[in-house]
């Protein structure tokens, strides 16, 4: 029993994102809330702004990112705190293997979990707020590639403030600012595509950005984490 | 194998301990001892790479532990106050993840570590359903299935029943006796076929205060 083989980084990784996926399975909540939020959020506009279509197509590609930046943000406190309450975080701490890649395989699953389901919807509730065709593709590759953003600086915010028993307001003050820069780039292709302009520029910024985040936000995260456990 | 050297440890303006020295070797059992908020936990967490708020040297194998986290992660295993266990998730599932979060292929040794721990047939069961002796027995059943030289445990016999105090310190022994290194805080007097050597933290700051 002393003599298992070793395990590849890979099927670590593969192991992490299974048991991401079949929590996120067992406790349904995690999926549903952002999606029902990102749901009843941008169904408001209409009724609160007026059904005019061409009101509703100024200011779609906004409603869309920063019901899904709100939505991401939310998801966000299922993150860790489980783990954190549990002790499975510590064990995780403790492990041999690269913490890197053991937190990029968490955000990973949870990008699935949350965000996925937010990104397939994205198309059919732009269409209802009568954003142009020639938006959506825009929309699509940029939510694509800043999502993934989103939830690797917002773990970095969640991974500070998960010692803390109400972290809601803190987190939102912290990694908002962050999020910034994802909003303005991802807005701002829908409206150069919009204008017949190219965008392709602020795709590959968007793009540049999550390499980035990929590179860097797990060793902050990882960082926080040991400072939130301490 | 572990060696502190004159560790000194402050929370909230207290001096939990100071000047403290010890090392381990394989085969040895090291119980810490102290009242309530003397520091134990503290220190098991110090030890383990968990809590930096500390000064002095830590050492594996000779080299200071910043140096060595690896090799040191590689062959520690730690359970703390937390039992580590997911309660939406059976133990099987459980235990499946904490191998391979190690890096152990678990090769289907799961079920017998379990079995070990009297929780033959429990495999599937949602753990939050279990009582909190049996989610302590999942959790310990963990130390069964990663190659470690040395367990640092923090109260391990917390929730078992007295078969399972039992058997337990059967198993502390036997893995001490195959040259492991064990340290371990508890209340309960330890009843361990080997000798046992006892840091005694209200002690140690007795006498740092009047020498």
């Amino acid at each position: 029993m002393m003599n298992n083989p070793r395990m590849g980084l890979g099927s670590v990784i593969v192991a992490t994102v299974r048991r991401e996926l079949l929590l996120a399975f067992r406790s349904p909540g995690d999926v549903i809330n952002p999606l029902m939020f990102f749901i009843i959020a941008v169904t408001l506009f209409p009724l609160g702004g007026g059904a005019d279509s061409e009101f509703l197509s100024g200011i779609a590609s906004g409603v869309i990112w920063v019901t899904t930046l709100l939505a991401i943000m939310f998801s966000m406190e299922s993150l860790f705190r489980a783990d954190y309450e549990d002790g499975s975080l510590e064990q995780l701490l403790m492990s041999p293997q690269p913490l890197y890649f053991l937190l990029l395989a968490k955000v990973l699953s949870h990008w699935l979990v949350a965000c996925l389901p937010i990104l397939i919807l994205a198309p059919f509730f732009a269409a209802m707020l009568a954003l142009p065709a020639a938006g959506i593709l825009p929309l699509i590759l940029g939510l694509l590639a800043g999502t993934p953003t989103l939830c690797l600086l917002g773990a970095i915010g969640m991974a500070l403030t998960v010692g803390l028993s109400r972290s809601g307001l803190l987190l939102a003050v912290l990694i908002l600012p962050l999020y910034i820069p994802v909003l303005v780039f991802g807005t701002g292709m829908v409206s150069a595509a919009l204008g017949s302009l190219p965008y392709t520029g602020l795709l590959a910024l968007m793009g540049a950005m999550l390499v980035l985040a990929i590179c860097l936000s797990p060793l902050a995260i990882a960082a926080a984490l040991r400072i939130s456990v301490n | 194998m572990l060696e502190a050297q004159g560790l000194f440890c402050e929370r909230d303006d207290r001096v939990l301990f100071q000047r403290l020295d010890f090392s381990l070797f394989g085969g040895q059992v090291m119980q810490i001892q102290g009242s309530n908020g003397s520091g134990k936990t503290t220190l098991l967490r110090i030890l383990c790479g968990l809590n930096t708020d500390y000064e002095g040297r830590i050492l594996w194998d000779n080299q200071p532990i910043q140096e060595m986290r690896t090799q040191f992660r590689d062959n520690v295993f730690f359970l703390g106050h937390a039992p580590a266990i997911n309660k939406s998730l059976s133990p099987l599932e459980n235990l499946r993840w904490f191998c391979a979060s190690r890096g152990v292929s678990d090769n289907g040794d799961i079920p017998a570590a379990l079995a070990a721990f009297g929780l033959a047939g429990y495999e599937d069961v949602p753990c939050y359903v279990m009582s909190a002796g049996q989610q302590r027995r999942v959790s310990l059943a963990r130390m069964k299935l990663i190659p470690a030289k040395m367990w640092i445990l923090d109260e391990p016999f917390t929730a078992l029943d007295k078969r399972g105090v039992a058997e337990l310190e059967t198993m502390l022994a036997a893995f001490v006796k195959e040259g492991g290194a064990l340290m371990l805080t508890t209340h309960h007097p330890l009843q361990l076929q080997c000798p046992i050597t006892v840091v005694d933290l209200d002690r140690s700051n007795d006498e740092a205060d009047n020498s």
